[in-house]
């Protein structure tokens, strides 16, 4: 007996999209939330535009004591923790805690906030041996990031198997792929998985500017990321969290919850090639596509659209691009594929989750989001990148694709499990 | 019928024996590799003893171009990675790229490469920030690493889940296998000995400030007041049992049987502590009973409420006294993400001899109801053990190892 798993409960921290529906409008509408670095003096960097959310976290119920004792990365996968919670409509004081777990992905933990103590302990860089009088109680929970998915635990009282995944970029994705696996194993009933990270400091900018990984468009903020556009020139930073209630599905059908899609099929494999590289055949990533499709018992055909990593980076689009041919084959050239990247930036371990949100919401409105600031296609990257305007479009299958630091490809297939069953 | 996924091989990087040889031979002679941090000067600190790896020099045992992109825990990660596979007689042109994967355990990163390139932002400029920190210092690091250098391209991950991580790791690959994939490395080695990750550790509270080497960290006993911090841990090689004898290598040294995880209730509202619950889970996952398992390698907090709570778990489940428990990592101290996974290692090495190794310089607070095996090895016929580990914030993980003549 297979038990198969279902989105009940979306909640989305995103720049420009505090919420679904705000989130969705922004997508909708081909809006770009970039501009210029506000969280800190970028006038020292390359790469000096990012993606930010304006968020107040005490304007979301968080306490005084959570804000001090939570990174933003946290605080952000908390308030996003709520809202899915709220959205699912489950009664949590009544589930088993024990059958109820969490699983948070982040690429880069609590970046923000250690980076703010170390300049606090070391004087700003002055002392190596740093300075243990001045360091603050929840250090060791900036140090280990684990203590992410423990606040979201006491936040939904989830007393059963509890973790961090951090595969870099694609943590999103192999976060909420992971905690699929705990529920179809019997491990848990219902996971409260997502992701998050709010990197935008300066010590996550001077290292991708060390490798011109992040756009040095700094005139144009509002038309900075550019992901399958022959003009692109890195990816934009972002920050943000997704979190989904994910449940078997005969459970949530029992209950008459809103089901707003079904995780059919996920696979990650790596590149075995290089720590940023990636060579230009898409293989790895092409594998991880096929297997999610055999998982979810779909064929390329079947996929009516590709939520891509469209980073925005020289290499990655390419790289992406003969993905899509290799495994999806002559289907590749009718697919509608885009980047909310383009709209939102990069936020790293978060975006994967962030995108599997978009994904269950293009399921559920029929409509698919558009890559912004795509005027003038890469001639390699010759697929239907849907430039500028969202499209009306039946779908019922979404792809979803991710690529890391590390070497990571993931890929994760959504339905839409009423369609598919009648 | 779920896969049988067993130990075919693993590598151990610990503060008192490089190398299985060396590291079982020390264990059992109750040899401790704690000792004054040598790695910086932490005399200004109130905590300054440390499990230090100190026979291990990287450019011994990796290529050079390796070492500038390199955090020091990595590099151990990687050797303990090469010589896992040694163990288990695997080249990496064994098997089909695809059905190998790596899964590893973090806790902090590359904290002290991260830390140098803090200090070169800080205090030199954007500009002076090394190409290689977008990497070197993420939690990811160590399992892309060994994936690279070992051609490994199937489903691969990292869990962080503080100290419980080892364990939590070795689930994922029986679970990698039993979905299909052949071999998974997984397992942890950790650590972050450089001032700034020192004086983050302390935040924690859980430091021991004593400076005797063989009184700072004493798990179940009376004078027990926090741990002393280390470096290292294991990294092994899992198989699906069957397509392990297919390539002819043996039993291994013992299937991974049962596992269990529980989150603790949060904190103040007064729930029971999780620990027990991740513990019968893992018995219960293994087919087997309470009085089954022959040896208990326990968490061993050395925090007192924590002890507390890990001999009540312990008691209740077997009865007081009923089973042998140990805490090895006396000698090593505790190597965070390491920690779990060096216990599993050593677990298995305990059924592969048929020896338990001690718990150093403990006496036993006799209130907690526990049959300690202390100054020396107990010999005994050990077909199981429950290996138990807690991570802060409330992680609690528990595996059953089996002997694989012992079915």
């Amino acid at each position: 007996m297979n038990r198969r798993v279902v989105i009940t409960g979306i909640g989305v921290m995103a720049p420009g999209g505090i919420g679904t529906k705000e989130f969705w409008e922004l997508l909708s509408d081909g809006r770009t939330a970039t501009r210029r670095i506000s969280l800190f003096d970028p006038a020292q960097f390359r790469s000096q535009v990012a993606a930010e959310i304006d968020f107040a976290p005490e304007e979301h119920g968080l306490t005084a004591r959570e804000v001090r004792r939570m990174d933003r990365a946290a605080q952000l996968a908390v308030v996003a923790a709520r809202q899915a919670l709220e959205d699912s409509g489950i009664d949590f004081d009544r589930m088993n805690p024990h059958r109820t777990g969490v699983t948070i992905g982040s690429a880069v933990g609590a970046t923000m906030g250690l980076e703010e103590e170390y300049r606090v302990v070391s004087d700003d860089g002055r002392e190596w041996l740093v300075d243990h009088r001045y360091s603050v109680p929840h250090l060791y929970g900036y140090l280990v990031p684990s203590s992410f998915a423990a606040e979201v635990a006491w936040a939904v009282g989830a007393e059963g198997p509890v973790a961090l995944v951090s595969a870099g970029c694609t943590s999103g994705i192999d976060s909420v792929g992971h905690a699929v696996e705990l529920i179809r194993e019997g491990s848990a009933d219902v996971m409260v998985a997502g992701a998050a990270d709010a990197p935008i400091s300066p010590i996550t900018a001077a290292c991708f500017d060390a490798i011109k990984a992040t756009t040095p468009r700094n005139d144009d903020p509002e038309h900075a990321s550019r992901p399958f556009d022959d003009s692109r020139n890195g990816f934009v930073l972002g920050e943000g969290a997704a979190v989904l209630v994910l449940e078997e599905l005969t459970a949530a059908r029992r209950r008459g919850a809103h089901i707003r899609a079904e995780i059919a099929g996920y696979a990650t494999r790596s590149n075995a090639f290089h720590m940023t590289g990636l060579r230009p055949d898409g293989k790895e990533m092409a594998e991880a596509i096929r297997a999610a499709l055999d998982e979810a018992r779909l064929d390329a055909g079947d996929v009516d659209y590709v939520n891509a990593h469209g980073s925005g980076t020289k290499q990655n689009d390419r790289h992406e691009t003969a993905a899509f041919k290799r495994s999806l084959g002559a289907h590749a050239y009718e697919v509608p594929i885009s980047s909310i990247k383009s709209m939102i930036g990069h936020s790293l371990g978060a975006i994967g989750s962030i995108e599997i949100a978009a994904s269950a919401l293009a399921i559920e409105n029929d409509l698919v989001p558009p890559t912004a600031n795509l005027r003038h296609p890469d001639p390699e990257c010759d697929l239907d990148y849907i430039p500028i305007t969202a499209r009306e479009w039946r779908t019922e299958t979404v792809l979803t694709v991710g690529s890391g630091f590390g070497g990571f490809q993931s890929a994760m297939v959504l339905t839409d499990p009423d369609r598919r069953d009648r | 019928m779920n896969t049988s996924v067993i130990v075919t091989g693993f590598g151990v990087t610990a503060p008192n024996g490089l190398g299985t040889r060396d590291y079982w031979s020390a264990t059992l002679a109750g040899r401790s590799g704690i000792d004054r941090v040598s790695r910086f000067d932490a005399g200004r600190y109130p905590s300054r003893l440390a499990g230090e790896v100190s026979a291990f020099v990287a450019a011994d045992h990796l290529p050079s171009r390796l070492l500038p992109q390199t955090d020091h825990m990595t590099r151990l990660a990687l050797v303990a990675a090469d010589l896992a596979l040694a163990d288990a007689n695997v080249s990496s042109g064994d098997a089909d790229s695809y059905g190998m994967g790596v899964v590893t355990a973090s806790s902090a990163g590359g904290f002290e490469f991260g830390q140098r390139e803090l200090q070169n932002l800080w205090r030199h400029g954007s500009r002076h920030v090394s190409a290689y920190q977008s990497f070197a210092w993420f939690y990811a690091v160590n399992t892309g690493q060994i994936s690279i250098r070992h051609g490994m391209r199937g489903p691969s991950g990292v869990v962080v889940t503080d100290q419980a991580g080892g364990l939590d790791t070795v689930a994922q690959a029986r679970r990698l296998i039993r979905k299909g994939t052949g071999l998974v490395l997984a397992g942890g080695v950790d650590g972050s000995i450089c001032p700034w990750g020192w004086v983050a550790q302390m935040a924690g509270g859980r430091l021991s400030r004593c400076d005797d080497p063989r009184l700072a960290y004493l798990p179940f006993d009376a004078r027990a007041a926090g741990h002393v911090p280390g470096e290292g841990g294991a990294i092994l090689v899992l198989e699906d049992a069957e397509a392990a004898a297919r390539r002819g290598a043996g039993p291994g040294y013992g299937e991974i049987a049962g596992y269990g995880t529980a989150f603790d209730p949060r904190p103040g509202s007064g729930g029971a502590p999780a620990l027990p619950r991740a513990m019968e889970l893992a018995v219960r996952d293994a087919g087997l009973s309470p009085g089954d398992i022959d040896v208990v390698f326990a968490d061993g907090a050395a925090v007192p409420a924590l002890d507390r709570i890990e001999a009540d778990a312990i008691t209740a489940m077997f009865g007081a006294g009923r089973v042998p428990v140990t805490v090895p990592k006396t000698m090593t101290g505790r190597l965070y993400a390491g920690g779990a996974a060096l216990d599993l290692a050593t677990a298995l090495l305990c059924l592969r001899d048929g020896v338990i190794p001690p718990t150093i310089n403990v006496t036993p607070e006799a209130a907690y109801g526990l049959d300690l095996v202390t100054r020396r090895p107990r010999t005994a016929p050990v077909r199981t053990a429950l290996i138990v580990a807690r991570g802060e914030g409330g992680f609690n993980s528990a595996m059953v190892v089996r002997r694989p003549d012992d079915e």
